[in-house]
């Protein structure tokens, strides 16, 4: 293990943490929209982190470039899919979980 | 493959029969829909760790993207999610396990004298690889060597393209533009999907790739357009749909004819050409499968609103 594989251990690792967050919170929170919201936020951060990871390891600055790519296209992905899905919710009449 | 399988890969071979065991045995029709979408990610993964990166493209963009697509999108038809099967779900998932082992073993019988040869067909295609207009040796088998077998699946596309109009009609559903921030994010992703598409196209004569993934990405596109309503909704330009559907078709077809009336052999393509009608005949055949996607979504869709 040389030195970029010891500055991106910790990236994946932590990529992965965020990733078991969001499936922690899909399990666990209370309503449709809370719920999107946790995929969300596991999928923007714990891609990202994942994608920086893997790109300190990579052989070519060009390949880190198209990891980086990758990140920003699921990013807008994940929102517009989990815009899409809340709109939807909204209009089939799906209420917002109140705290009783 | 080499070695002893590791724990990715053991982790791989248990996902795939357990996700196709639970997603045959959900009675909800949405679990079992997202259930087979994940299995095509597993079933990408085990495609790429086996060493064929074409066949994980297309399984990943046709295999769980484009059908998992058309399955919602067909839920959506129904109206209903729950099924209750007559015999309960252990009895259906028993009768997929049954049939699953019947055709490994058929498999594992015919195959046994085979395993121990080195191999299979690497040996024979690539000192030939050569001969080709590719030099990306899954290319030069799709294109070249077997060109015949490729020509009759895109007859075949068109075929099945053919009955879903036939079965759905060719009105095109007209719904409620979904809001500006999908038409303003389609408008944005539109040329970078194009990009990818002709990137995939191009490298697919050196590299894994090709005329079904690209077609796949292009046919994604359509999809995305006629969902997020970004270019308008255009009922009308039916002959513009018709003449792209059989371009792929065309194009080959005419190189087919083309090569027998000067050379006397079907898609015996001439050495010095035969790279650049390679080319030609995956761009039509990119187009075609594009506008297949696009058709098979639009066969899938709930029939157009009286009050639309």
């Amino acid at each position: 293990m040389n030195v970029r594989d010891w500055l991106a251990l910790p990236l994946l690792v932590g990529g992965a943490f965020f990733f078991l967050a969001g499936t922690v919170g899909l399990l666990r929170f209370p309503d449709l929209y809370t719920r999107l919201h946790a995929l969300t936020k596991a999928d923007n951060l714990g891609l990202g982190l994942v994608v920086l990871g893997l790109a300190i390891r990579s052989p070519s600055l060009a390949i880190a470039l198209k990891l980086l790519l990758v990140w920003v296209l699921a990013m807008g992905a994940a929102a517009a899919s989990a815009h899409a899905i809340s709109r939807a919710a909204l209009r089939a009449g799906i209420e917002p979980w109140r705290r009783r | 493959m080499s070695g002893p399988p590791s724990a990715f890969d053991w982790t791989l071979a248990l996902a795939l029969p357990a996700l196709s065991l639970y997603a045959l045995a959900s009675r909800n029709l949405v679990r079992a829909v997202a259930l087979f979408v994940a299995l095509g990610l597993v079933l990408a993964l085990t495609w790429a760790k086996l060493g064929a990166p074409d066949v994980a493209l297309a399984e990943a963009a046709l295999g769980s993207g484009i059908t998992g697509v058309l399955l919602v999108s067909a839920l959506g038809r129904l109206g209903r999610v729950d099924v209750r099967p007559p015999k309960g779900p252990l009895r259906s998932a028993f009768g997929g396990v049954l049939a699953a082992a019947a055709t490994a073993g058929t498999f594992l019988f015919l195959l046994a004298p085979t395993f121990g040869e080195p191999a299979g067909l690497r040996d024979t295609v690539l000192p030939r690889v050569g001969e080709t207009g590719a030099s990306h040796p899954v290319t030069a088998v799709l294109l070249d060597f077997r060109g015949y077998d490729t020509l009759l699946e895109i007859a075949v596309l068109l075929l099945a393209v053919l009955g879903v109009r036939a079965a759905h009609g060719v009105a095109r559903t007209v719904e409620a533009p979904p809001g500006p921030i999908l038409a303003e994010g389609m408008k944005t992703i539109a040329p970078v999907i194009v990009l990818v598409a002709g990137y995939v196209l191009w490298a697919g004569t050196s590299a894994p790739g090709g005329a079904f993934q690209a077609g796949t990405a292009l046919g994604a596109g359509a999809v995305l357009a006629a969902l997020s309503g970004a270019f308008g909704q255009r009922p009308g330009r039916e002959w513009a749909s018709r003449v792209l559907l059989a371009a792929g078709y065309t194009v080959f077809v005419g190189v087919a004819a083309g090569t027998l009336a000067a050379r006397g052999a079907l898609l015996d393509y001439p050495p010095g050409s035969a790279g650049a009608l390679l080319l030609a005949i995956e761009t039509g055949l990119t187009i075609t499968i594009a506008i297949v996607i696009r058709e098979l979504f639009e066969g899938c869709s709930p029939p157009p609103r009286s009050d639309a």
